[in-house]
C-alpha cells in the first residue's frame, strides 16, 4: 500500500450503468431470437426480390434444392446471375431421412423444424420486447447524457481516427485512463447500429405489414415496395450479424473476462500508474 | 482475490452454458411446443392488433396500383382445385345454379345467385396480395362490397364477426373457413370478388367467389365461398380460433 515506486497496478473502475447492462443483455437475447425466428420465416419463401411484387424470373437471391443428373439432390443459392452449390447449408440440408429442401439449415432456425406459424409467434413477441427495450435504452441514454458524454465522438477523436484504425489493426487496445471510455471506432460502430441499422430493421419489418402500409403509405415509397422492404430487412439482419461477429471478436481479443464482468457487474479492470481511486 | 475471481469466472461460464442450453435445447423441444408458452407468445398478437387498430383509421385504404403493375403470373396458393362433389357439379354448370347463402345473426337470411351478386354495389381495385410465406402479387379484383350487402340483409346487434364457409378441403382438417370482424366487413375495399384481372375467377383463384380483405395477409382471403354467417363469437366453431390456418397456429389478426 505504501509502495514508493510508481508501479502499474490494477484497479476496478465503474464502466457501465445498470440500465445499459440490463438493456444490453435483453437486446442480445432479442436479437438472437429475432434472427433465428426470422430465418424460419424467410425459409417459407427463400427468395428475395426488389419492388412491390415477387416475379419469379426477377429474383435477386434464392435458395432451393435441385436434382442432379445422377438423381441425387443439391442445394443451390443464386445471387443475381451467379449460382453457387451450397449443399448441406443453404437450399438443402439435414442428413439421411432428415435431408430436406430448406433455405437456412435447422440448427439456425427457431423452431428448428419447419413451422412458420410458431416462427412468427416468436418473432413478433420478441419484436415487441426488442422495441420496448430499445426505447428504454434510448430514453435513458439521451436523458442521462450517456449519449452525448460517452457515445458522441469528439472533434479531436475524429481527427485522429487514422491512428485508432492502425492501433486496432495491430490489436493494440487502449490502456489505463483511455480504456475507461469507448474509443472512436467503437463509438462510430455503436452509433451506426443504434441509430442506423436497428431503426432500419424495424422500419423495413413494419413495411411488410399490409395494415401498416395502408396507414403509412410512405413506408412503401421509402423502401420502394414491400418486397424491397423484405430484402432490406434481410440485409439489416445480415449487417447486425456482421456487427455482432466483430463485436464478440473484439470482446474476445481485448480481455473477455474483463469485458464480460463490466457488462454484468459494471466493473472494469484497468492498469494505472497512480493509486487506485476507481 | 484469486478465489473470488475463479468463482466469478465459474459463475459466468455456468450462466452462459445454462443460457445456451435453454436457447438451443429448450426453445425447440419444450418451449415451441408448450401450449402455455405458445399462448404467452400469442399475447403479442393482442398487442399488435390493439396498436394497429388504434392507429388505423378504419377507412384507411390499402394502396391501389395501376394496370402496368399487374403480376404476369399470380401464384395460386392453398387449394387450387376442389374435390367436393356438390362443388364439382355446380362448376360443371358454370355455377349457374350456385347460390351464396347468407345466414346467422341477420334479420333476413338470403340466398344470392352470381347474377344477383353482380347487380349489387361493386368495386374494382388493383391491389397487392401478401402471402404469409413472404411473396406478393398484384391483381385486379371486382366484386360486391360487403358493407351494403350486409346492410341489406340487416345485421343483428349482437353480430360481431362474419364467418366465411368454403367448399375446399386442405389436408384432413375439414373444409376451409375464415372470419373477419365488423371493422373489416365495413371497409370499402372488402369485397366478395367474382372477377380477377377482368375475367371471371378461375378455379385455382377461388371460383366462383372469394373474399378480398386488403389490409390482411393472403390466408384471410377465403376462396370458394359458399356461405357467409354473422356470429357473435367463433369460440365454439371448429378449432375455436376463427379460421382454418388459425386453428393450426396462425394469428387470427393477419395485419402483420
Amino acid at each position: 500500500m505504501n509502495s514508493t515506486a510508481i508501479a502499474p497496478r490494477t484497479v476496478l473502475v465503474f464502466r457501465h450503468g445498470l440500465v445499459v447492462r440490463i438493456t444490453h443483455w435483453v437486446n442480445a437475447l432479442c436479437l438472437l431470437v429475432l434472427l433465428m425466428s426470422g430465418l424460419q420465416i424467410f425459409n417459407a419463401h427463400a427468395t428475395l426480390y426488389w419492388g412491390s411484387k415477387s416475379e419469379p424470373d426477377r429474383a435477386i437471391l434464392s435458395m432451393r434444392a435441385v436434382q442432379r443428373d445422377d438423381g441425387s439432390y443439391a442445394g443451390i443459392t443464386t445471387i443475381g446471375s451467379h449460382t453457387f452449390d451450397t449443399t448441406g447449408v443453404l437450399g438443402l440440408s439435414g442428413s439421411g431421412e432428415n435431408l430436406e429442401s430448406r433455405g437456412f439449415p435447422a440448427w439456425i432456425t427457431l423452431p428448428s423444424y419447419r413451422d412458420l406459424a410458431t416462427g412468427r409467434r416468436w418473432h413478433f413477441a420478441f419484436a415487441w420486447l426488442f422495441v420496448l427495450n430499445g426505447l428504454a435504452y434510448l430514453i435513458y441514454t439521451i436523458a442521462s447524457g450517456h449519449a452525448r458524454r460517452d457515445l458522441a465522438p469528439t472533434r479531436g477523436e475524429l481527427e485522429h481516427i487514422g491512428t485508432s484504425i492502425s492501433e486496432h489493426i495491430r490489436f493494440h487496445f487502449p490502456k489505463g485512463e483511455e480504456a475507461k471510455r469507448y474509443n472512436v471506432l467503437q463509438k462510430l460502430a455503436y452509433l451506426a447500429v443504434i441509430f442506423g441499422l436497428l431503426p432500419l430493421a424495424i422500419l423495413s419489418g413494419l413495411t411488410m405489414s399490409p395494415t401498416l402500409d395502408a396507414v403509412f403509405p410512405l413506408l412503401l415509397d421509402l423502401f420502394g415496395g414491400r418486397q424491397s422492404a423484405r430484402t432490406v430487412h434481410f440485409l439489416c439482419a445480415s449487417g447486425i450479424v456482421l456487427f455482432v461477429l466483430v463485436h464478440v471478436f473484439m470482446v474476445l481479443v481485448s480481455g473477455v473476462w474483463n469485458n464480460l464482468r463490466s457488462m454484468i457487474t459494471g466493473r472494469y479492470a484497468i492498469e494505472t500508474s497512480e493509486g487506485g481511486h476507481g | 482475490m484469486v478465489d473470488r475471481r475463479l468463482t466469478r469466472r465459474g459463475f459466468l461460464t455456468r450462466s452462459a452454458a445454462i443460457g445456451g442450453a435453454v436457447l438451443v435445447g429448450g426453445c425447440d423441444n419444450t418451449l415451441s411446443r408448450s401450449p402455455s408458452f405458445r399462448e404467452l407468445l400469442l399475447r403479442a398478437e393482442g398487442a399488435t392488433q390493439g396498436v394497429q387498430r388504434l392507429i388505423l383509421s378504419n377507412r384507411a385504404l390499402a394502396r391501389e396500383y395501376g394496370e402496368a403493375d399487374l403480376s404476369a403470373h399470380f401464384k395460386a396458393n392453398g387449394s387450387t382445385q376442389v374435390d367436393d362433389p356438390g362443388y364439382r357439379s355446380l362448376a360443371q354448370a358454370g355455377f349457374a345454379d350456385w347460390k351464396l347463402k347468407i345466414g346467422g345473426l341477420v334479420d333476413r337470411p338470403t340466398e344470392l345467385s352470381l347474377a344477383e351478386l353482380r347487380k349489387l354495389p361493386s368495386r374494382t381495385q388493383i391491389t397487392r396480395h401478401d402471402c404469409v410465406e413472404g411473396w406478393s402479387a398484384i391483381g385486379e379484383w371486382s366484386g360486391a362490397q360487403l358493407a351494403p350487402l350486409l346492410q341489406s340483409v340487416g345485421l343483428k346487434p349482437d353480430a360481431r364477426y362474419l364467418v366465411l364457409h368454403c367448399a375446399d378441403t386442405l389436408g384432413r382438417d375439414g373444409k376451409y373457413y375464415e372470419s373477419i370482424d365488423l371493422i373489416d366487413v365495413f371497409h370499402p375495399q372488402t369485397i366478395l370478388a367474382y372477377d380477377m384481372n377482368g375475367a371471371a375467377l378461375t378455379e385455382p383463384h377461388g371460383a366462383p367467389l372469394r373474399l378480398r380483405v386488403e389490409r390482411q395477409l393472403g390466408y384471410k382471403h377465403a376462396k370458394y365461398v359458399m356461405g357467409i354467417e354473422a356470429v357473435s363469437s367463433f369460440a365454439n366453431m371448429r378449432g375455436g380460433r376463427g379460421g382454418f390456418w388459425e386453428d393450426l397456429g396462425y394469428e387470427w389478426y393477419a395485419g402483420i
